[in-house]
């Protein structure tokens, strides 16, 4: 039976189920509250999960999402149910790290994860094209990388306690959560009363649909890095028959409920500053590609026990940290106004650090395989 | 005696790049090992898209996968 399942889940039909689900209850979560064409964003998540814990003062971005937690949780809980829970790391923590402080950079420089990038596009946010553009041109250049013998070596199997850490780490945000945590007057946590980071689902809504997630995305090994990577590496249309299935299904479930609104200028938490998209998304796309996996992918990666994919979670939670200290994020074009948001110089004097720092690693760290 | 390649630690899709490789190079048959069933399904998949023919063995934690034309 947990065979058959297996075989399942590894199929084309697999990660097409596991694609349309989370296509739909991205939609449902926006509709029962999370910000608009943001049902889920891993990057922004990562980034109001930050704010919350006071690493940044941008007060409009704060809250313990319960759809991070639930991703890596449900993973857990698939990784263990189905046998493939092994504790694993040391190949390259510290550069995981600095890959996962630039890819959010990059995705904060646009304003989403590829995730959020389908999920905006399924929402009529035109700017997504650039977005997602960038995004296959940062994997494009990965895959040169990875075809002329660049990895980042060797993990090893070690203690089954290493790969509970970020599990553990999980649980216990879940716990601040639940339990409303306020250690003071200025004392962490930190909720956002507007903005974004105020807008959001029900706790137990959002880690139900978290859950879900974790668990069919860890059996599936969903990741939309890899969907384009595999495309263009070796012509594999395997991962990206369930990120299609991601696309259509929210854009289906946004029809459905009313939240679909074609244009350009002045898209829900996003801006129209078309370089910088491209850019930022160039940049996480390749720095995930160089990480190999998605913003996703290395939560559900964390919750079967890969320590290094943990490691890249805490640079982006640190990264997000950063680009809101430094101003280095992207504004939301203001309708109001009629200004054009987008990031300002700090913003992109990072991007393109960012982009020479992923260079350099590219170059530097290739082998040949025997 | 098969040529052996040894993908263990790797994530993907370096064990596949080691695959491809292996099977482009056009010696049968190729014992490949890896160490989680990602890599092994990932593997499997590239191989018989590649014509060839795979047999999975589970040996502890690890995998062997011979694949044969």
């Amino acid at each position: 039976m947990s065979e058959r399942l297996t075989r399942f889940f590894a199929s084309r039909w697999g990660v097409i189920l596991a694609g349309a689900v989370i296509g739909i209850l991205a939609s449902l979560l926006q509709a029962a509250g999370n910000p608009p064409n943001m049902g889920i964003c891993v990057a922004c998540f990562e980034r109001d999960i930050a704010g919350a814990l006071g690493l940044h003062r941008a007060a409009v971005v704060q809250y313990v999402r319960p759809e991070i937690i639930g991703f890596m949780l449900g993973a857990l809980v698939a990784a263990l149910v189905f046998r493939e829970f092994k504790a694993r790391a040391g190949s390259a923590p510290i550069v995981r790290f600095f890959l996962g402080v630039f890819a959010m950079i990059g995705a904060l420089a646009f304003l989403g994860c590829p995730w959020r990038a389908l999920l905006r596009l399924a929402g009529g946010d035109l700017n997504a094209i650039i977005g997602l553009g960038g995004l296959t041109l940062g994997v494009a250049i990965g895959v040169q990388f990875l075809k002329s013998g660049y990895n980042l070596g060797r993990s090893r199997t070690t203690y089954p306690a290493v790969g509970w850490i970020m599990p553990a780490f999980m649980a216990g945000l879940l716990f601040l959560l639940l339990f409303n945590v306020k250690t003071g007057e200025s004392g962490a946590l930190f909720f956002s009363e507007a903005g974004p980071g105020a807008m959001r689902a029900a706790i137990w809504i959002s880690l139900g649909a978290g859950l879900l997630i974790g668990f069919l995305a860890q059996r599936t090994r969903f990741c939309t890095m890899g969907s384009i990577r595999d495309v263009i590496l070796m012509n594999d249309t395997h991962l990206v028959s369930g990120v299609g299935a991601l696309l259509a299904a929210a854009f289906v479930t946004n029809l459905a409920l009313g939240q679909v609104r074609f244009g350009v200028f002045g898209q829900p938490v996003a801006h129209s500053q078309h370089l910088w998209n491209f850019l930022g998304m160039g940049l996480a796309g390749l720095a995930f590609a160089l990480a190999g996996g998605c913003p996703g992918r290395q939560l559900f990666l964390a919750g079967e026990g890969d320590g290094d994919a943990g490691v890249f979670v805490l640079g982006m939670i640190t990264g997000a940290a950063l680009a809101h200290n430094f101003m280095l994020a992207g504004k939301p074009d203001n309708v109001e106004t009629g200004l054009l948001g987008g990031i300002g110089p700090y913003g992109m004097v990072a991007v393109l650090l960012g982009l020479i720092v992923c260079l350099v690693i590219g170059f530097t760290m290739r082998e040949k395989y025997s | 005696m098969a040529k052996q390649v040894d993908a263990r630690g790797f994530s993907c899709p370096q064990p596949v790049i080691m695959a491809r490789q292996a099977i482009q190079a056009g010696e049968f048959p190729i014992d490949i090992l890896v160490e989680t069933v990602t890599s092994r399904e990932n593997v499997k998949r590239a191989a018989e898209n590649l014509g060839c023919q795979v047999t999975v063995e589970e040996m502890g934690n690890e995998f062997k996968l011979t694949l044969s034309k």
